[in-house]
């Protein structure tokens, strides 16, 4: 069957949406909580101030949870999944936990899907954490990509948090994925 | 000023391009898309175990009532009263189930209840245009609304939108996530619109245009559109299931 084809998420997204502690997938005191932020910047290098971007990640131990409660959070379940609009500076910014890795000596990382006005159709990426040197050397999507933009798809640690830019065009442009099934559904 | 004849002539350029299913991320047309858009292709690779799953979402994040977009206030909102109902299944013809649907639309004036459209047409104080469902246990979701107005928007010159319903789907594996929009048969301003044109391939566009269903049009009551989501196949193997996994 002939899939759907994607449409810009548009300017009016904050009323469909967005909701209370959409960007929480831990409450910000939580101990263990870090702050994954970064900006969104286009072609020209500004701010795009009218992105979406969502994220799905393992836990700390590596587990692909499986649970609802993302758009009610009680504030203890955690879903693994968040959503964050860009500010008038295109930052955006998430509360979440660090994912462990899925398989031991694998890279951990944040899934992450990217929409704007503009963009006529979702983005796909990932945001590695930056620590362990010898599982981000035996990654397969590291290794595939050449080495100048591998970069764009490692978070950068700072105090409290990972930073992880994304540019949609140009200079520094993050490496965006496609996967076998989305590849055979478009050819 | 960029005038409507302007793009239609970028339109009609790019239609005579061989074109694919999917939208041109590259598409001048549309002028927002014109710095918001990868230059280097997209890198293929195979998705690891967190993208073979989606989010979970149930009925602790949505309650029934969120189905309904017109009972969000204390009076009646005014425009077309319809319903829009379909499946959603993945690229093998298998129902996504108990995935989250979200919708968000233009009042029957073509007025979004947000601060930034400033379109002169009323708001109506009894339609916020927002909805939530999760599909049941066949993949079918199924709003009540209102039927949206076509627009102005700023692109260029006498430039206006499409009536249409924005869509935010899941799937069951997070590569299937799709944002896009349902538009109405018939519509005049098809041929206009650079968002709704960005599919060049006339077949795949069809794809977002929803049927009119007299079986769903209830009478004294409501009008019945149908439309049907397919997203990707699943790159999980048919044999897993959400049981075991």
């Amino acid at each position: 069957m002939s899939a759907v084809p994607g449409q810009t998420v548009g300017p009016f997204f904050h009323l469909g949406l967005e909701y209370p502690q959409m960007n929480e997938l831990v409450p910000p005191a939580h101990p263990r909580a870090v702050r994954l932020h970064g900006r969104v910047t286009d072609g020209a290098g500004d701010p795009v101030p009218d992105a979406v971007i969502e994220i799905w990640q393992a836990d700390p131990h590596g587990h692909v949870v499986r649970q609802p409660g993302s758009l009610r959070r009680d504030g203890w379940t955690f879903t693994g999944w968040g959503r964050a609009a860009t500010d008038p500076d295109g930052n955006y910014q998430f509360a979440t936990v660090e994912p462990g890795p899925t398989e031991p000596g694998r890279a951990p990382f944040i899934a992450v899907t990217v929409f704007a006005r503009g963009l006529l159709d979702r983005l796909f990426t990932r945001a590695y954490l930056p620590d362990d040197a010898a599982a981000l050397a035996a990654d397969p999507l590291l290794a595939a990509v050449d080495a100048e933009r591998r970069q764009t798809l490692i978070a950068r640690r700072v105090d409290q948090g990972l930073v992880f830019d994304i540019r949609l065009q140009g200079a520094g442009e993050t490496v965006f994925l496609t996967y076998p099934r989305l590849r055979d559904a478009w050819a | 000023m960029i005038t409507q004849a302007d793009i239609d002539q970028e339109i009609a350029a790019a239609a005579r391009q061989p074109g694919g299913p999917q939208p041109r991320i590259d598409y001048p047309p549309y002028r927002s898309s014109i710095l918001r858009h990868p230059h280097q292709p997209l890198q293929l690779i195979d998705p690891e175990s967190v993208e073979l799953w989606a989010p979970a979402f149930g009925h602790r994040d949505v309650a029934d009532d969120e189905a309904d977009l017109t009972i969000q206030h204390a009076g009646t909102p005014l425009g077309e009263r319809m319903v829009v109902t379909g499946r959603v299944l993945d690229g093998d013809g298998r129902p996504v189930a108990h995935q989250l649907v979200e919708v968000w639309q233009a009042n029957a004036a073509g007025r979004y209840r947000h601060q930034r459209d400033q379109h002169p047409a009323p708001h109506d104080p009894n339609f916020t245009g927002v909805g939530r469902c999760i599909t049941d246990a066949d993949g079918t979701y199924r709003f009540q609304t209102i039927k949206p107005g076509p627009y102005p928007w700023r692109n260029h010159l006498n430039a206006w939108r499409p009536a249409h319903i924005h869509f935010s789907i899941f799937g069951t594996d997070f590569t299937q996530r799709l944002v896009t929009q349902m538009y109405f048969p018939g519509d005049p301003l098809f041929a206009y619109d650079p968002i709704y044109q960005s599919i060049t391939d006339p077949k795949s566009r069809d794809l977002l245009v929803a049927q009119y269903d007299h079986d769903l049009t209830t009478p004294e009551w409501n009008t019945g559109y149908r439309w049907d989501i397919v997203l990707t196949g699943s790159h999980r193997t048919p044999l897993e299931t959400e049981d075991n996994a």
